[in-house]
């Protein structure tokens, strides 16, 4: 075959080829696809986060009631918000719920996970059973903490009563200030364990057995071993609990809701249920949506807290740079 | 409706055939209506228009007889006039932002049957009512004060309707009559001074009273209106100003105050269900409630139950220094007809068919004291004697108190409850934690909050 007739076998070639139809080619550009492709995502996103979030800052900063449409007015609300004694009073026991409840769950979660961790009889049964706090409806185990914390029909003060004849009164668990902040971290913290448990359960089956037979053989303590290798390769998961466990914490209301509903006199009253309160059976949307406005900073500056302080060695760079 | 209990096919089917052939108490409730006077006043003809359908909303049943009649009632009214009725329950949460979507839209039911506040907040999106009202209220021997000041246009001298009530839901006084006795009392005092040493007695007999002062959204409110009303205290004044800090208010609080500790422990953080649950296990002789807690014990198959409602009385609540009135208010249902509706007529005329005797009475009386009658004729059916007990929530809506009295009935009247200013006010003062001074200074910056102009 000479040259000539190799070029022609090629055009011929070329030719037969059917050239790509505007379809193919837009398809083909790798622009429109990538938008394509992420359409859907955006398009949730959009409708399910940004614009409930966007209408309630919007509704932050107008001055709308369930009856009214309302119009712009500024930071009012929020202005009107912070001098609120009330808000003030919530803020102090959000944080106070979340810290202690935080504290709390972290403690007996991290407890639990160590025990779990060890070869006992029915394993898997008893980690199925550990998620059951976690699994119930939010809802469904408010209702039965509120029995619980009944001032005339708590379990827990009938069997110190009656049962162990250790009082002689009824525990008053939800009618003053510090009880009921108390019994609501309680009931927050128990629905909150096995989340912690579970996630640092998984973390803890990673770390190499390896390691543990190697500081045995070096004679390490038992509290050596947790100090120096436990927490350190649990840390990243950890602090992703940590992250994860703080902000439902913060924006909790179900239990809350259905326990005390922010009462007595509002010493249980967290930003969640207030938010509530005022936007929707006290008809003033926008300054209820100040008030949820308000918890944004609050959960920014506890995932920066998490995400700067705990984790930035390890999940974020990952181990290569270490 | 999933499963019909023998007594809801009962009036289910009693409503189909048009009551003829009635057993039980529905029988007794079609022979009542003679009971009613009724004046001889034509009633508005409005003419029907053709293919007219029509939806309706109105607030979910609590007591099975309530939705059974209502769905009764309204089928009766579709075989009549063959207008299609559309006839929908709702959560009582969801339906204060129901109708305010409904209202905002200018889309949804016809009718809805909201809560007491609702006409006035949106009187500029209804259809005037008053050819129903004025016609009901001659017919019916004229309406309760409750009634005028819900269904009227506020500011327009109760002329003006906006709205039909169609019942409140009350909460007198609920006490063991044997236990009242034992502490010396054969009834309960209207003399403030004298309820306080029944309350003293009641404790020492191991029978304590007991009201709601945690966030109960009815019976804590309930609670804070009858110890600020029935020492003429009041929340706003006849100008729409916050009026809480007064010497009356602070003679409330002290009130409250000595009453507390004879109270049983941890009324502070109960809730709505709270009183009822505590008075079913007989651990509180004396509180107040709607009829559901004498409802409930009275028809339950537990026998012992049956005997403590045997023992169980409801009265008006303690006058104080309330003249005239017992200082109480109730939860008013109110129906309001939508100017977006392609009907009016026809929703008019539902709305009074709705109110007359034939299917009013009836629904009334097998709702058993649940809801109080607005129309004054409706006191005369003699199921409210023919069980003495009940009688007192035939006075639900004959009383001139209601949420944000003595103030123009508006949005912010509800937010003053919604926001617990008063129950959290009575409840510091109460648990020793405000002095009554500061506690009414403080709630009456809270209201300001809602009050502002």
């Amino acid at each position: 075959m000479d040259a000539a007739t190799a070029e022609a076998a090629v055009v011929t070639w070329r030719l037969a080829r059917r050239p790509d139809s505007w379809i193919t080619r837009l398809f083909d550009y790798k622009p429109f696809l990538i938008g394509l492709c992420l359409a859907p995502a955006i398009g949730l996103l959009v409708v399910f986060l940004t614009y409930p979030l966007g209408l309630g800052f919007w509704l932050a900063l107008t001055n709308s009631t369930i009856g009214q449409r309302g119009h712009f007015v500024g930071l009012a609300n929020f202005i009107s918000v912070l001098s609120d004694p009330v808000f003030q009073l919530s803020v102090f026991n959000t944080i106070f719920y979340t810290a202690a409840a935080t504290v709390g769950k972290f403690g007996l979660g991290l407890w639990l996970a160590l025990l779990l961790n060890h070869h006992l009889p029915f394993k898997s049964f008893l980690r199925a059973i550990v998620l059951l706090p976690w699994i119930v409806p939010t809802v469904l185990s408010a209702i039965v903490w509120w029995w619980m914390y009944s001032p005339q029909f708590s379990i827990i003060s009938y069997i110190l009563v009656n049962v162990l004849h250790l009082r002689s009164t009824y525990i008053n668990f939800l009618g003053s200030a510090w009880p009921a902040r108390w019994s609501l971290v309680v009931a927050n913290t128990w629905r909150g364990i096995p989340f912690v448990a579970i996630i640092t359960l998984a973390g803890l089956q990673t770390i190499p057995p390896s390691l543990y037979e190697a500081a045995l053989l070096d004679g390490a303590s038992s509290w050596q071993r947790f100090r120096f290798i436990t927490v350190p390769l649990l840390l990243p998961i950890l602090s992703v609990a940590l992250t994860l466990s703080t902000l439902f914490t913060f924006s909790d209301f179900q239990l809350v809701y259905a326990i005390t509903d922010g009462g007595p006199f509002n010493t249980t009253q967290i930003m969640a249920t207030l938010a509530y309160q005022v936007a929707i059976p006290g008809s003033e949307l926008g300054q209820g949506a100040a008030i949820a406005v308000a918890m944004i900073p609050f959960l920014v500056a506890l995932t920066a807290i998490n995400y700067f302080g705990l984790a930035r060695r390890k999940w974020q760079q990952g181990p290569a740079n270490e | 409706m999933d499963r019909l209990t023998r007594r809801q096919s009962l009036l289910l089917g009693a409503g189909a055939l048009g009551m003829t052939t009635l057993s039980g108490r529905g029988a007794l409730a079609a022979t009542m209506e003679a009971g009613v006077p009724v004046a001889d006043v034509k009633p508005p003809s409005f003419a029907l228009e053709k293919g007219a359908t029509l939806k309706v909303l109105r607030p979910a049943k609590f007591i099975d007889p309530d939705e059974a009649w209502f769905r009764a009632n309204t089928k009766k009214f579709i075989e009549q006039t063959g207008v299609q009725v559309e006839l929908d329950f709702i959560s009582w949460e969801q339906l204060r932002p129901q109708t305010a979507v409904t209202a905002n839209t200018g889309a949804g039911p016809d009718i809805i049957v909201g809560w007491s506040a609702d006409p006035q907040i949106y009187a500029s999106k209804l259809v005037d009512l008053t050819d129903v009202g004025e016609y009901l209220g001659a017919k019916y021997g004229g309406w309760f004060d409750l009634a005028t000041l819900y269904g009227t246009k506020w500011g327009s001298g109760g002329k003006q309707w906006i709205a039909i009530p169609l019942g409140g839901g009350t909460g007198p006084a609920v006490y063991r009559i044997s236990w009242v006795k034992e502490a010396g009392y054969d009834a309960i005092p209207n003399d403030l001074n004298e309820l306080l040493t029944l309350v003293q007695k009641l404790k020492k007999i191991g029978h304590p009273a007991g009201w709601a002062l945690g966030h109960a959204v009815g019976d804590a409110n309930g609670y804070a209106d009858w110890l600020m009303w029935s020492h003429g205290a009041y929340a706003i004044d006849e100008h729409g100003k916050v009026a809480i800090d007064s010497q009356e208010m602070i003679n409330a609080l002290n009130y409250c105050k000595e009453l507390y500790p004879n109270l049983i422990s941890g009324t502070t953080s109960w809730n709505d269900a709270s009183n009822n649950q505590a008075f079913a296990a007989g651990e509180i002789s004396l509180t107040f409630n709607g009829v559901s807690i004498y409802y409930v014990l009275k028809n339950a198959k537990d026998k012992r139950l049956n005997e403590i409602a045997a023992d169980t009385n409801n009265v008006l609540p303690p006058y104080g220094l309330s003249k005239g009135h017992p200082p109480m208010s109730a939860l008013v249902i109110n129906a309001m007809l939508f100017q977006h509706s392609k009907f009016p007529n026809a929703a008019k005329d539902y709305i009074r068919f709705m109110m007359e005797a034939p299917q009013y009475g009836p629904w009334l009386s097998d709702c058993y004291g649940y809801w109080s009658n607005p129309l004054k004729a409706y006191s005369e059916m003699a199921f409210w004697n023919g069980d003495p007990k009940i009688a007192a929530y035939k006075e639900g809506m004959n009383t001139p108190y209601y949420d944000g009295y003595k103030g123009p009935i508006s949005a912010n009247s509800s937010a003053l409850a919604a926001n617990y200013i008063l129950v959290d006010m009575f409840a510091k003062v109460a648990t020793g934690n405000a002095s009554a001074k500061d506690a009414a200074a403080f709630a009456a910056r809270q209201a300001e909050r809602y009050y502002k102009a």
